[in-house]
């Protein structure tokens, strides 16, 4: 079973990544991007067929590993 | 005084903070290596050093935060141990959840390399108290998230009970939350910083500014011999 790990920068944390492809996407020409945040995906191949089982997991090991929760935030859903 | 170095794939100022430990001391430190599982006996003092640990992969420091040794360290320092972490090190005692808050991206999100000028906060710990209250030194920034950020409630906290050990002067360049280079523990036996002292121990290679952190130290530890 697949599941995705959507990890993202809490809000009223600085961004600056997200802020410099904001400032590229304005040079490109693309106008109106009111905002733009940066995370990172994580895709979780496991052995455990269980969903709720396998989500639980995946959010423990978010909250050990994969994302800091002191200035991330994360989400999991099965892929 | 007794000191480790911990070495992590990807480390790269492990020598330099040994010649400056040794330069006080006169004894070379211990050097660990991240697999280790055990920390020597009667050790001081623990050192997280600079560098790419783990290449910096997923979060700075986030993968050394959960090897073996690093359980070592963090019951060290629930024992009262002393850690220091510089720059790298730094990261990885905020990911392990030695000390609180994060290191984000350099506001300028460009790495840094370069001098900076940081202010004692205090001067009452094993490693400050070889500075003057309010004294000015000059060390060596190179990082790309040197940035410290962390909650209102936590910066209340660490400000509030003087935790805030060194803060930089002059242009806030990778963006710190009210300039914070350097916090300490509740205890203040542990401290991470953004600059590199050991980088500043002899006058051949940039100053001596950052000795009297290691002299300092040293000077803590005289009877544990």
């Amino acid at each position: 079973m697949k599941l995705r790990v959507t990890v993202m920068p809490k809000n009223g944390v600085l961004d600056p990544q997200g802020k410099a492809i904001q400032q590229a996407l304005g040079g490109l020409g693309f106008s109106g991007v009111d905002d733009v945040r940066a995370g990172k995906v994580i895709i979780l191949d496991v052995a455990e067929t269980d969903p709720a089982k396998a989500k639980a997991t995946a959010e423990d090991m978010a909250r050990k590993l994969l994302a800091n929760t002191v200035i991330e935030s994360f989400s999991v859903e099965v892929a | 005084m007794k000191a480790a170095i911990i070495v992590f794939p990807g480390t790269n100022r492990e020598r330099d903070m040994a010649i400056a430990l040794e330069r006080v001391t006169g004894r070379k430190p211990a050097m660990l290596w991240h697999r280790d599982t055990a920390l020597p006996q009667g050790l001081d003092l623990v050192v997280l050093p600079g560098g790419f640990s783990y290449g910096d992969y997923l979060r700075c420091g986030a993968m050394a935060a959960q090897s073996p040794l690093m359980a070592e360290v963090k019951g060290f320092a629930a024992r009262g141990g002393h850690v220091l972490g510089v720059c790298n090190g730094f990261q990885m005692l905020c990911e392990a959840g030695l000390l609180p808050g994060a290191l984000l991206k350099n506001a300028s999100l460009r790495f840094l390399a370069m001098d900076c000028t940081m202010k004692v906060e205090r001067a009452d710990t094993a490693y400050t108290r070889g500075y003057q209250q309010g004294q000015e030194f000059r060390a060596t920034m190179a990082h790309g998230d040197g940035n410290y950020f962390c909650d209102d409630e936590t910066l209340a906290r660490l400000e509030g009970e003087r935790l805030v050990s060194l803060r930089y002067t002059g242009e806030n360049r990778n963006g710190s939350i009210n300039s914070i280079a350097g916090i300490l523990s509740p205890n203040l036996r542990v401290m991470g910083m953004m600059p590199h002292p050991e980088n500043c121990v002899d006058p051949l290679v940039g100053g001596e500014d950052g000795l009297p952190m290691f002299q300092g130290l040293a000077d803590s530890f005289l009877t544990a011999a």
